[in-house]
């Protein structure tokens, strides 16, 4: 007997992906493990468009007048702050969770575009010092692999709070992915399941912060900015505590932030969107009058130059891109298609760099798979991404009237959502209204 | 001792800040004996040294006093305060009196030696420093450890080795309880000489063999559900 599609009837509380969870926990009985970031719905930049000049202000000429994007980070304490040329910085991945390839080819494509790439839980390679002209060096909780000379050769130092995919959680790294090198450099035994701590094991709170800051600024000559990066949670509290502590550049990475392995649970319940977090980061330093003195930059779920100018107009100062950088690699590109479903998935909706096999050579430590990754292919990619990006920000800028993608201001964009407009502070389109803010 | 031999620093008078740039770039005293006088607890006291140069600081040393220490040997003639000899990397650093939390964090190499007693979490993610301590540690104390070797004259807080990898505890007196994945192992011939050698080079007077050892049991390298109620 055939059954007539129309008269089933999908349960919204308990649709087919949430029967297909409940049935994996209940015959594996443990939680979902996965890579990438959060995959549900929320309240993004996309929600806000900007208000091109017209009458009322004037564009500048698009592919004729200059519109700046150079960006200092670090001026405030350190001796040698850093210069980029872009506003788009590439996030933490830790070698380990990425093979050498992609992070040679990160290196490789970010100093050609003039901007910085940050080392992971794992320390620094090689391959990654010296393919990076302007390299950020991470101080995380579980230290692996940290040590003073590399606190030396980088040129700014992020002390990792939290990130967004997990804030409160620590970094894990399966068994299969620990190799030889990569226990190594943990000094951990091989093929062991790896869980990195979730709080730093010498200082706890932010007056302990402020000592610990010193004694990295002490160690490195006060020469390195000094970044510390938090999860979007309680953001408004948490970067004037960083500010406070003495942070040069403070790092807030929303919701969206991608992970190389976390529990699902935690990727899509913890922590608040980047939409809000930059809003609020931005008040908070505006407070304190630290706004542009102590840079912000934010990440999480940043994919075009649209995302960026948001960003940026909303007060930020950069951005960091992770899981776009990976996509630009060629992550979830449709090739090599059956190795996509040995590992159960599909091209397009692939997260999972947690197995290590990793069908595009990206998170994997497999010599085989990692060949798919020239580092000088992946490095043009990255390039021509990046490329594109800043040309569709100087876009949205010149349109707005801007000669420097700083000077873009909330002032120049409006939302579509009333929760958008609650969320990022500015007027709901054809109102004047910001829910929280003014009277309807 | 000529005047050369040894160089006296007040930090009643010289900033911490002066004294480390100082000793990172020694064009003079690189192999004289460095004096600290009035520490007053102040933070991050001969952090990031290089060379093999001895320091000898008189008065108690605030937070990461030593901190990623090459090659130097530092001596505090008083308490410390958190994270003394943090991330050490080779040298030694011998505070005589009482340490603060987490002592010789995540050390890599190198000796760590407090003769009095350390506070909680002593060793917390080691990664092969040696530590000694004349007198007890507090609780937490070889949390996460992953190689190296703590040895404790005295007792042991609560929790001791609490997710514990590779690295050896040896410990004197009663402990409290053992954390995580953290069991007692066999005290063989080998590892008594082993700690033997070790507290010599410490210069700590103990019997090795009034230790016990404790270690990981390795039931938490890999996830499995059947363990969710070790954590
Ligand atoms: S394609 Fe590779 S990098 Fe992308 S989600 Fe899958 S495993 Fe991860």
């Amino acid at each position: 007997m055939t059954v007539d599609r129309r008269t089933v009837r999908e349960s919204a509380t308990f649709p087919p992906s949430v029967i297909a969870e409940i049935q994996r926990a209940a015959d594996q009985g443990i939680y979902d493990i996965r890579g990438f970031g959060g995959k549900r719905r929320l309240p993004n930049f996309d929600d806000l468009v900007f208000l091109g000049a017209s009458t009322s202000r004037y564009p500048l000429e698009g592919y004729r007048e200059r519109c700046d994007t150079s960006v200092t980070l670090g001026a405030r304490h350190a001796k040698k702050p850093i210069e980029l040329k872009i506003p788009i910085t590439i996030a933490g991945m830790s070698f380990g969770a990425l093979g050498a390839h992609a992070k040679e080819a990160i290196g490789r494509a970010a100093t050609e575009m003039g901007t910085s790439t940050t080392t992971g839980d794992g320390g620094m390679t090689e391959e990654e010092r010296n393919s990076s002209k302007t390299l950020v060096y991470q101080v995380l909780p579980s230290r692996y692999g940290m040590n003073p000379d590399d606190l030396r050769r980088c040129d700014a130092i992020e002390v990792v709070v939290g990130q967004g995919a997990k804030p409160g959680g620590g970094g894990m790294l399966l068994g299969q992915k620990i190799t030889e090198r990569v226990a190594e450099m943990r000094t951990l035994p091989v093929g062991i399941d790896q869980r990195s701590a979730c709080r730093h094991p010498d200082w706890t709170g932010p007056d302990d912060l402020a000592i610990k800051i010193r004694e990295l600024r002490e160690i490195t000559d006060w020469e390195k900015p000094i970044y510390v990066k938090v999860g979007a949670t309680r953001t408004r509290y948490d970067v004037a505590l960083a500010a406070k502590a003495g942070a040069d550049v403070i790092v807030v990475d929303g919701m969206q932030g991608g992970t190389a392995a976390t529990q699902d649970v935690f990727i899509e319940h913890v922590g608040i969107p980047t939409l809000p977090a930059v809003r609020l980061a931005v008040e908070s330093l505006k407070e304190l009058d630290l706004h542009r003195e102590v840079q912000l930059i934010v990440s999480g779920g940043i994919r075009t130059g649209a995302d960026v100018a948001k960003a940026l107009a909303l007060g930020a100062d950069a951005v960091a891109i992770g899981s776009a950088a990976m996509l630009a690699l060629g992550c979830n590109k449709p090739v090599h298609e059956e190795d996509y479903r040995a590992i159960g998935a599909e091209p397009g909706y692939c997260h999972h760099c947690h197995t290590g096999r990793c069908p595009v050579g990206i998170t994997t430590q497999d010599p085989d798979l990692e060949r798919r990754l020239p580092p000088e292919v992946g490095a043009r990619h990255l390039r021509n991404y990046l490329t594109v990006m800043v040309l569709e920000l100087q876009t949205l800028a010149r349109a707005c009237g801007k000669s420097h993608i700083h000077n873009l201001e909330p002032e120049d964009m409006v939302a579509l959502t009333i929760e958008a407009a609650a969320m990022a502070g500015v007027p709901l389109a054809g109102t004047d209204w910001i829910p929280g803010r003014t009277a309807f | 001792m000529t005047v050369q031999d040894s160089i006296t620093v007040d930090l009643a008078e010289v900033s911490v800040r002066d004294l480390n740039q100082r000793l990172h770039h020694l064009t003079d005293g690189g192999d004289a004996d460095w004096q600290i006088l009035n520490p007053r607890g102040q933070h991050a006291i001969a952090v990031g040294l290089m060379d093999p140069v001895q320091i000898t600081i008189d008065g108690p040393v605030g937070y990461y006093c030593g901190g990623m220490n090459q090659n130097a040997q530092i001596v505090v003639n008083g308490h410390s305060g958190w994270g003394v000899a943090e991330n050490i990397m080779s040298g030694v650093v011998r505070v005589r009196g009482n340490a603060s939390e987490s002592a010789a964090a995540t050390g890599r190499a190198g000796l760590v030696v407090i003769e009095g007693d350390a506070s909680s979490r002593c060793g917390v993610s080691m990664k092969g420093v040696d530590i000694v301590v004349g007198g007890s540690v507090g609780h937490m104390s070889g949390f996460l450890a992953q190689t190296g070797r703590m040895a404790v004259c005295g007792d042991a807080g609560a929790d001791l080795g609490s997710s514990i990898y590779e690295a050896v505890i040896y410990v004197r007196g009663d402990v409290e309880s053992l954390g995580a994945d953290c069991i007692e192992k066999e005290m063989t011939d080998a590892h008594i000489s082993e700690l033997a050698e070790l507290l010599t080079r410490a210069e700590v007077a103990a019997d090795p063999s009034e230790f016990r050892r404790y270690g990981s049991a390795r039931n938490l390298y890999h996830f499995k559900v059947d363990h969710a109620d070790a954590y």
